[in-house]
């Protein structure tokens, strides 16, 4: 998830030699994975330079509005599972920035790209969680969104993109059942409580729609990701499969989805939906949504308030070092 | 007469694209060249692999056996990890 590819296109000028291209492309046809060892062009290793990073960065500014709810969580049972849950999105992150090292970025670059705001990452994660059913609403709504993206990216061209994808998926069904448990919880409450889970899913479900990316005839790297499959479905494919999914979850759980024009089309079986507000959505990319430059800032302060602490471990192992070498 | 010991390297192979390094074994080699190709030689006579990584053994730092029980002690607790924790209505439970 996470990829809804925003930054400037990856067309590389220089010019790449024709038959290792096409070499390269009939390796991809035939299902073989690509490693980092391998030759690939220019633009291909740019592409998942770029996407994998901007999913790693997603998991890492994702753990913020999660985190919000952690010392107000109603029981130690909620708490813990919504620790265990952040916690996983921190590891999500570090394997994605593994996965983007092997392709020749350092970390530090990475992690520089994001403080600097030169990095995007997802736009769902500048929205606010106001009351405690966000917690339920993000597990099942954002981490089910995710789900479906991520699925695909499991066999992604690039074998340490699609084994960190493995992983990762493992560990996501837990997150979109705390959550939706959760949510179930609290529609067995009080009247209030359940307008609580009403109130955040009217104002998630849209933000989740707009995980996928922008709609297909505006999506500009859709072609070249889909050549060297490390897109298998497209924006919009992906977001009808969530769609269809989620409306029957939403009826299970008793509550209405924000969007008028949501009807079953019986023909396809699938679920017609309206259209995101897309003008929203490039805002909140441009930098302008709810919580931008509060996400911004709190990284930059946990970066920056984390300094001491790395510089302290290298100066203890350094010490370590220079005992050993002097006995 | 003292003669000094051969390297011990560790030999990791990935079998095929797309798979991820396994380890094999050891192999005792003077410098990282000679390791690879005594790697190939004894790894991969019947295709085993088509990448190979050896690594020095001093290299690599494993946990203490003996403290095991307190290294993964916090992983057996922790059972809401799992999703069969969570309970969902049936018409949902395949989430
Ligand atoms: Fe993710
Ligand atoms: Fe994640
Ligand atoms: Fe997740």
């Amino acid at each position: 998830m996470y990829t809804q590819a925003l930054n400037n296109p990856a067309v590389e000028a220089g010019v790449e030699d024709e038959e290792k291209l096409a070499a390269f492309q009939a390796r991809i046809d035939r299902e073989e994975k690509i490693e980092p060892n391998d030759w690939m062009p220019a633009a291909y290793r740019k592409t998942l330079v770029r996407q994998i990073s901007q999913h790693a960065h997603s998991e890492v500014v994702g753990m913020l509005p999660e985190g919000n709810w952690v010392t107000r969580a109603p029981s130690l049972k909620r708490k813990a599972i919504l620790l265990a849950k952040i916690q996983d999105e921190g590891g999500h992150g570090l394997y994605l920035y593994s996965a983007a090292e092997t392709l020749g970025v350092s970390r530090e670059e990475l992690v520089d790209q994001l403080l600097s705001g030169k990095a995007k990452y997802s736009s769902i994660f500048n929205y606010p969680t106001l009351n405690w059913a966000d917690v339920g609403a993000v597990g099942w709504l954002v981490d089910g969104a995710a789900i479906m993206n991520q699925i695909p990216l499991c066999r992604c061209s690039f074998g340490p993109y699609s084994r960190a994808m493995i992983r990762i998926c493992k560990e996501e069904s837990f997150h979109q059942r705390q959550g939706y448990d959760l949510l179930v919880a609290m529609m067995k409450g009080t009247a209030e409580q359940q307008e609580m889970v009403q109130d955040a899913v009217n104002r998630l479900w849209w933000p989740a729609l707009m995980m996928f990316g922008p709609s297909d005839k505006d999506s500009k790297h859709s072609a070249d990701s889909m050549k060297w499959k490390i897109k298998r479905f497209t924006n919009d494919e992906l977001r009808q499969k969530f769609v269809d999914a989620t409306v029957p979850q939403a009826k299970v759980l008793g509550i209405s989805l924000p969007d008028p024009d949501l009807k079953l089309n019986e023909e396809t079986g699938h679920w017609e939906h309206g259209e995101p507000d897309w003008d929203e959505f490039y805002n909140t990319i441009k930098g302008n949504g709810i919580c931008n430059k509060q996400r911004m800032k709190d990284r930059i302060k946990a970066h920056e308030d984390g300094a001491w602490v790395r510089e302290a471990a290298q100066a203890y192992a350094a010490k370590q070092a220079a005992k050993k070498s002097a006995a | 007469m003292s003669e000094q010991a051969t390297p011990l390297w560790e030999v990791f192979i990935r079998a095929r694209n797309g798979m991820s390094h396994r380890h094999a074994g050891s192999v005792h080699a003077a410098d990282a060249e000679m390791a690879l190709q005594a790697a190939r030689d004894v790894y991969t006579r019947r295709g085993e692999g088509l990448s190979i990584w050896v690594v020095p053994s001093a290299a690599i730092i494993a946990n203490d056996p003996d403290e095991k029980g307190e290294m993964f002690e916090p992983t057996a607790s922790k059972i809401y990890r799992h999703p069969t924790f969570y309970e969902l209505p049936d018409e949902v439970a395949n989430m």
